[in-house]
């Protein structure tokens, strides 16, 4: 019998390409687009002019292309999981003083696991999506692997590195091996009605990209004013709120004269913002935990890899080490671009995703 | 058991009948004329309307002249409602509509609409059974025309007549009578109970009703709003002369007749059918309840079979909650298995939103996105019911248990 796989529909060309690939191969494909914001919101985002990423426009795309391509379609509510797992762990996160990666959470908790429960649910054998990524079956150690897509620009390995082996297992990425420009071609040439759609930007619930009155009009996060401080405790000026503000940040502090100063913490007890000069921004290593290992079983002894703490980022060689409490150190072995707590850390040995985890301390 | 199509989504629309499919095809083909042409195929067509209009007018009990067709009952809803606001309103006096928070979107978003355009809303909360006190209808009013120097010429109060998610059903006909009293005109939404609760709207003074075809094994796209010859509204779409200039726009020959046709049947055996659709839903029903963390919703919790209440709600509605289950998930599963049910109410992009009626009768956001709602109806078998128990069985079992992921 035919595989039976449902494909994540975004309304964009990735997805639509990715359902045409597996229709070519053969595979019994429906396809289904996940609905993570409710209708008010959605109402409030296109009021203000914003775009989201799974707006209703977006679910009529992803609709008449399945009806373009003969598959079925379905739209799933995860607005409740959405809210509860992304956006409120965003505010919380910002609250801390850290810095979130919605995008990782939503993949981690609601894309995949919830994408592949209903799947399953529903008869299907496997899901699949339009990242740029490669999922495959090693022989050699028994584990399926993630690896970076072929395309450089738009490998999205970084943003999968929380899943597991069953879900790797269950997921198929049909544009890991395909560039975008051979992405687009392939839509066109199937003359799929996306083919010329734009790329999503920004965060999807905060499409105006002002995160911070996102966070302080909607979910009630508090954000006062306060001192900018040098690390000896000297007042050099005062911030807009911290959440304003990432930990490496040199733009926009508003600090006139000297040596340029960077972000090097957030101290939410006293709302101050540390900043220092570039040597000690520069990233020696950082502490992560969360972790999710994906080639090896586990981690025992320091290991060589590549690293990357941000998605659009060349990686950095540094040595893992796992600490006694299950979170892994992370040694840079020359000095690293600044990185911030609450990203994510993803752990490379070639074109192999590791794992990674969420950084937790950096020094 | 094989798998079988099992349609048990009444509520949201039923299976156009054979007879009533066969009644509108002429006016779909040879018969095509427009009914206000005077030529011989515009006067067919002209009689064709008229014929109906009469079906429509003695299946609840009123004069020819008191039904205006429409394309649904949503515009039926929104013109009543829009049509009065419209009449009444003078510069100096706002207006008043009385409702309840479980009435149909045709009803709320009109109402936001006009709120927004300085119409004064009243909600009216229901029980946890879901009947809109008429006490509260009551007392809204009289404080309205009290506190607010109001007359009862700008107040409107609309309450439907039975609710389309719990099937309660509401105490219509007391608060018609008792607006009457006071000059105040009473419209219902009555699509849902259209065909399962018998309508006299002269004898206990409802001022409209919204109707419509599809919920009675008539077509999509046709509805119709009874006006009682008493009650004075604007029109809301202008245009043609048509429905005696009150609803503008060349009349949907084919729907209007199998909207006649279809009315007629519906109410030919009322009693009858209800008996047997309550009997099938109350066997259904006691069965699922024996699956743990199930609740059902509205009236019906307070007993099944050989109650007053029965008498309460639809016969064939069914709307009830499993515990910690996702709706989506089981109607999505129910589907594979060739059953048709729904859960709240679609939003705009097709997926399921917690329903706001469950909300507003106390449920949390989470019971309500796990209540699903079953209505059937007369085509509705033994066997069905049999298949929807085992497989709402089995599928609540594969859910609660842990996740394979």
């Amino acid at each position: 019998m035919k595989e039976r796989v449902l494909t994540a529909m975004s309304g964009g060309v990735d997805s639509a390409a990715a359902a045409a690939l597996l229709l070519e191969q053969g595979l019994q494909v429906d396809g289904a687009t996940i609905k993570l914001l409710p209708d008010e919101d959605e109402r409030d985002l296109s009021a203000s002019g914003g775009k989201t990423c799974c707006s209703l426009s977006d679910v009529m795309d992803a609709r008449n292309v399945s009806y373009q391509l003969g598959i079925d379609h379905f739209v799933f509510n995860f607005t409740g999981a959405f809210h509860e797992k992304v956006i409120c762990r965003f505010a919380k996160c910002y609250e801390e003083g850290q810095t979130p990666n919605p995008c990782i959470d939503c993949n981690r908790f609601v894309k995949i696991p919830l994408f592949l429960k209903r799947a399953a649910l529903m008869g299907y054998d496997k899901i699949a999506t339009g990242h740029y990524a490669i999922s495959e079956y090693d022989e050699g150690s028994g584990r399926y692997l993630l690896k970076k897509g072929v395309d450089e620009n738009k490998d999205q390995s970084y943003v999968l590195y929380a899943m597991s082996q069953k879900e790797l297992a269950h997921t198929l990425f049909p544009l890991g091996r395909l560039t975008k420009p051979q992405v687009r071609e392939k839509a066109k040439s199937l003359g799929l009605t996306c083919a010329e759609k734009p790329e999503s930007q920004d965060i999807c619930f905060v499409p105006d990209g002002n995160y911070a009155s996102f966070l302080t009009e909607k979910m009630n996060v508090s954000c006062c004013p306060g001192n900018i401080v040098d690390e000896e405790g000297n007042v050099l000026g005062s911030h807009k709120g911290l959440i304003h503000y990432t930990q490496g940040q040199r733009k926009g502090l508003g600090i006139s004269g000297g040596s340029p100063k960077f972000v090097t913490a957030k101290d939410t007890a006293t709302n101050t913002l540390v900043v220092g000069s570039r040597e000690t921004a520069i990233c020696k290593g950082l502490i992560a935990s969360d972790i999710n290992l994906i080639s090896v079983p586990d981690l025992k002894e320091p290991m060589v890899v590549t690293v990357k703490t941000r998605y659009k980022q060349k990686e950095q060689q540094a040595v893992i080490k796992p600490c006694s409490d299950s979170s892994v150190s992370v040694c840079f072995t020359s000095p690293a671009s600044p990185a911030a707590p609450g990203q994510s850390v993803v752990f490379y040995t070639g074109d192999t995703v590791l794992g990674g985890g969420i950084i937790k301390q950096v020094f | 058991m094989e798998k079988r199509l099992v349609y048990a989504d009444n509520a949201a629309t039923t299976r156009i009948s054979e007879t009533v499919f066969d009644a509108m095809l002429p006016y779909l083909k040879d018969q095509f004329g427009n009914p206000s042409s005077i030529h011989t195929l515009g006067r067919s067509a002209r009689k064709a309307v008229e014929e109906a209009r009469c079906k429509l007018a003695s299946a609840i009990g009123c004069e020819p002249a008191e039904i205006y067709f429409t394309c649904s009952g949503t515009e039926s809803s929104s013109w009543a409602l829009q049509g009065f606001v419209s009449a009444a309103s003078r510069p100096e006096h706002s207006v008043h509509i009385i409702t309840s928070s479980i009435e149909h979107h045709s009803i709320l978003n009109t109402c936001e609409a006009l709120r927004k355009k300085g119409c004064h809303i009243t909600y009216i909360q229901p029980d946890a059974l879901g009947r809109v006190p008429f006490e509260d209808v009551k007392s809204a009013v009289e404080e309205i025309l009290l506190t607010e120097n109001t007359g009862p010429e700008r107040i409107l109060v609309t309450i439907m007549t039975a609710n389309n998610e719990i099937g309660t059903l509401q105490p219509v006909e007391e608060v018609a009578r008792w607006c009457r009293q006071k000059g105040i005109l009473f419209h219902t939404d009555g699509v849902s109970a259209f065909g399962q609760v018998p309508m006299h709207p002269a004898d206990s003074g409802i001022s409209m009703i919204s109707l419509s075809g599809h919920k009675i094994h008539g077509p999509k796209g046709v509805g119709a709003l009874y006006i009682s010859r008493n009650c004075k509204i604007d029109s809301l779409l202008y245009g043609g002369a048509q429905e005696r200039d009150k609803r503008a726009g060349t009349e949907n020959t084919a729907g209007i007749v199998a909207f006649g046709e279809a009315a007629a049947i519906a109410v030919s055996n009322i009693a009858e059918k209800n008996t047997y659709i309550a009997e099938l839903r109350d066997r259904l029903a006691e069965n699922l309840l024996a699956i743990p963390g199930s609740r059902i919703n509205g009236i019906l919790r307070e007993g099944l079979k050989n109650k007053p209440e029965n008498s309460r709600c639809l016969p064939g509605m069914l709307n009830i909650t499993f515990e910690g289950v996702e709706n989506e998930s089981l109607i999505l599963a129910l589907d594979r298995e060739g059953i048709c049910v729904s859960g709240g109410s679609a939003c705009a992009s097709g997926a399921i939103e917690p329903s706001h009626v469950l909300k507003s009768i106390g449920l949390s956001h989470e019971d309500a996105g796990s209540s699903i709602r079953i209505s059937l109806n007369e085509e509705n078998t033994e066997e069905d019911i049999a298949y929807i128990f085992k497989h709402i069985t089995q599928i609540i079992n594969r859910l609660r248990a842990p996740s394979p992921f």
